[in-house]
């Protein structure tokens, strides 16, 4: 396939997976702050510390109240992550490589993007009359964004070869969704608690049980393990190696996918994007999560973020550039 | 409502007779627009505004109220073409087709039609379509124009003429396409009962059309797009996605050893055939225009040793020059020994001292269009236009009459059109589109493109035009 093409499909899926994972995000934070009774500070901040995206936030707003913190998550165009920017984006490379995809999935994807478009006109006007919106639906728009990415993966499973385009898409989703596990556990980084022995407290607990929702994980998470502890989570979300969203379930699909790209008849040169895949793949087999801690969750997650990228920019190299 | 405010009196109209009686071969879908009536009408017209919307068949305007997308309009009232009409309107294409072929053909090598006088060297060379650097090319299978798009009208007495011949990149058969599966989803029952000539299968042709041009096995084949900003975008990745082949931009492409690669995740490939959908002189920097950031240096002279077709040839414009075209009579007579079925719209050259005359004195009465243009721009319609703005346009054509043809201003024929929640009569024109490969292929209908402006003759969609479904019967 065209490598300008290649880079589409991966950054199509790229901006579809972040879109979903900033809707469950948003909604679990939410979720979350209509659970505390009591008034908690900087409730929403840690959010936009996840995302990275914290200096353009504070430049845009003046303040990280709900009403700002979603604002900026759902439609700020200024914002090029938000799910309206993310689905803009997902669909403006999915009109340049519309002949490599089929009319369902970009039916799928079009209108996806009417939706959040029109939701988005709807409700800065119903901002800019009542200030406070937080009450119109969000949860509903939330939902909506979850199950037209979910329709467009399960559109795509079903109606393309899974061919090359199929595997730079799985790149492009799962180079995304590691990178927003690890900014998931990082969340409670952020979050800083109000004194020592909240630690285990009720508070604590709901905070931990909120991460593993915004990975859709508690289900999962409950099937295996007994109580909520950092631990197990972190555990579960980066060693797992059958729950989709965990670090290393993601980075054997890439694997996979890579495998698929270059041939899988041996003999066939690697590439360096597969190298360094396998490398760090092999690392995360020879760890457990005592030494994760060990040496410090927050640090952890900042070393595989770095490996993320190093990932990624091998990928650029060696199929999009030439 | 469906008859009763309807007039379409002093003019060709395509569903009702002078009289006001329904053509025949209009009967079925007029009596069955009528049960339906016109709450029903609109709202199966809106649904199938929504189901263009949701296929993303749109265009964005720019405007105050910032980024608009629209859906090209669309009218749910069919155009018909009824069958006998089509026999000799297909004729009359293919006729046309082989003759301009071989007019190309001729004209780049022995020019036996400019040593005959039968067209004045003069005006070949002098036109901006005519390449020469495309002087002693032989395409292969000696095909110049594998895809065009004939403008058909009808006169006052309903006898259709060519407007113009577009052959270099004719667009529109995506609407074409996309209209007539709306238009399935809309009416099912008209369908049902009607024989309607289906047209799915254009994109097949096209495919087997180009696979014709290469003698390559299992030939890479590409459509040729400028890119994502350029307005026919939409029909490129269209037809590639429907015929199965690469949409490439410049940037994609590479020559080396005179031959054309693509740049691929496996490293470069080689392409066999090109369709391509940017103007001649953007094709190669090296060749053509050196300012074009959309071409792609080498590729003509790779196109020249034989290692790429390309569809259309290069050099093709000289034949849709309007001032050749009203030569194209005598080119069918000079190489094919026949007259036109379809006849021309009577021209007035403005090269011809007496024509240019005749025109200054009649700039009212006449439509001037430049040589070159398309899309309705550079051109005047007398009878629209204002005393200044004629003045203006005759000093612009006494300034390079070369450039300039007039012609009558045709009463194009109407059909009915919903505007709004009620049926107008609008002017419409004809685009059929013609593949020559091995051998000749008319789709049967075409674009009917409509004047959507009450009164207006400009059926551009550049200008505000619309489509209708054409159905060809039988």
């Amino acid at each position: 396939m065209l490598s300008r093409v290649a880079e589409s499909v991966f950054w199509m899926n790229r901006y579809i997976e972040r879109a979903e994972n900033y809707s469950r995000f948003i909604d679990v934070n939410h979720q979350l702050s209509l659970d505390l009774n009591e008034d908690v500070p900087n409730q929403w901040l840690p959010l936009v510390h996840t995302t990275g995206d914290i200096e353009l936030f504070e430049k845009r707003y003046s303040a990280p109240t709900p009403v700002n913190v979603i604002r900026f998550m759902t439609f700020d165009e200024e914002n090029p992550n938000s799910i309206f920017q993310c689905l803009s984006r997902a669909r403006e490379n999915a009109r340049t490589i519309r002949e490599n995809i089929s009319t369902s999935m970009w039916e799928v994807l079009n209108e996806f993007y009417l939706f959040v478009k029109d939701y988005r006109k709807v409700y800065l006007e119903s901002a800019e009359l009542h200030g406070d919106t937080l009450s119109m639906g969000l949860s509903e728009f939330l939902s909506t964004v979850r199950k037209s990415c979910q329709s467009f993966y399960g559109c795509s499973d079903a109606t393309i070869s899974h061919d090359e385009v199929w595997n730079f898409s799985l790149l492009g989703r799962f180079l995304e969704r590691a990178d927003k596990t690890t900014r998931i556990l990082d969340m409670k980084y952020f979050i800083l608690l109000p004194s020592v022995h909240d630690v285990g407290s009720t508070l604590d607990l709901l905070q931990w049980l909120s991460l593993l929702k915004s990975a859709s994980a508690h289900e999962m998470y409950n099937q295996k393990y007994k109580r909520v502890d950092p631990k197990d989570i972190a555990e579960f979300l980066i060693l797992n190696e059958t729950f989709p969203r965990s670090i290393f379930f993601c980075l054997q699909e890439m694997q996979d996918a890579l495998e698929k790209i270059s041939g899988i008849k041996e003999g066939l040169p690697r590439n360096l994007a597969q190298d360094a895949t396998t490398v760090y793949l092999n690392r995360l087999r020879s760890e457990n999560i005592n030494s994760i801690f060990d040496k410090g969750l927050h640090e952890y997650l900042d070393d595989i973020q770095i490996e993320l990228n190093h990932i990624g920019s091998k990928i650029v190299e060696r199929f999009f550039t030439n | 409502m469906f008859i009763a405010d309807y007039s379409a009196k002093n003019i060709y109209d395509e569903m009702f007779s002078s009289e006001g009686y329904p053509r025949k071969s209009y009967d079925f879908v007029k009596t069955k627009m009528e049960s339906l009536g016109g709450i029903e009408l609109v709202k199966r017209s809106s649904s199938a505004e929504r189901a263009l919307m949701s296929l993303g068949i749109t265009f964005t305007l720019y405007g105050d109220g910032g980024e608009q997308e629209r859906i090209m309009p669309f009218d749910v009232i069919p155009r018909i073409v009824p069958s006998e009409e089509w026999v000799s309107l297909e004729k009359g294409l293919k006729q046309r087709i082989q003759a301009l072929n071989l007019f190309l053909t001729d004209i780049y090598s022995e020019g036996k039609i400019l040593k005959d006088k039968i067209i004045p060297r003069d005006l070949i060379e002098s036109s901006s379509g005519y390449l020469k650097q495309c002087i002693g090319l032989k395409p292969p299978k000696d095909i110049w124009i594998h895809i065009t798009g004939t403008d058909l009208v009808r006169d006052g007495a309903g006898a259709f003429h060519v407007l113009e011949d577009n052959l270099r990149c004719p667009s529109g058969v995506s609407y074409v396409l996309e209209n007539r599966e709306v238009m399935k989803r809309t009416f099912p029952e008209l369908f049902e009962k009607l024989n309607i000539r289906q047209v799915y299968d254009y994109p097949y042709h096209l495919r087997s059309m180009l696979e014709n041009l290469t003698d390559a096995i299992d030939p890479v084949i590409a459509v040729w797009t400028p890119g994502v900003f350029n307005s026919a975008y939409y029909e490129h990745s269209f037809l590639a996605q429907k015929m199965g082949v690469y949409l490439v931009e410049g940037s994609d492409l590479v020559v080396e050893n005179h031959k054309i690669y693509m740049k691929t995740t496996k490293g470069l490939r080689k392409v066999d055939v090109i369709y391509r959908r940017i103007d001649d002189t953007f094709m190669d920097q090296t060749t053509f225009r050196p300012d074009s950031l959309l071409g792609v240096k080498g590729i003509f002279e790779a196109f020249k040793r034989g290692n790429v077709a390309l569809a259309n040839a290069p050099g093709t414009g000289v034949a849709d020059d309007k001032v050749i075209y009203s030569y194209v009579p005598k080119i069918i007579k000079y190489y094919l020994g026949e007259d036109p079925i379809i006849p021309n719209v009577p021209t007035y050259l403005c090269s011809e001292e007496a024509d240019l005359k005749y025109v200054l004195d009649n700039i009212h009465n006449l439509v001037v269009k430049a040589a070159n243009g398309a899309g309705g721009y550079g051109m005047i319609i007398g009878p629209k236009a204002s005393k200044q703005e004629q003045e203006d346009f005759k000093k612009l054509v006494k300034a390079d009459p070369r450039n300039y043809i007039a012609q009558p201003v045709l009463n194009l024929s109407t059909v009915p059109t919903l505007i709004a929640d009620k049926i107008e009569s609008r002017h419409v024109d004809l685009r059929p589109f013609i593949l020559y490969g091995k051998d000749i292929y008319v789709m049967p209908g075409g674009l009917t493109r409509v004047a959507l402006r009450k009164g207006s003759l400009v059926v551009n969609s550049s200008q505000g035009g619309g489509s209708k479904d054409t159905w060809v019967l039988g």
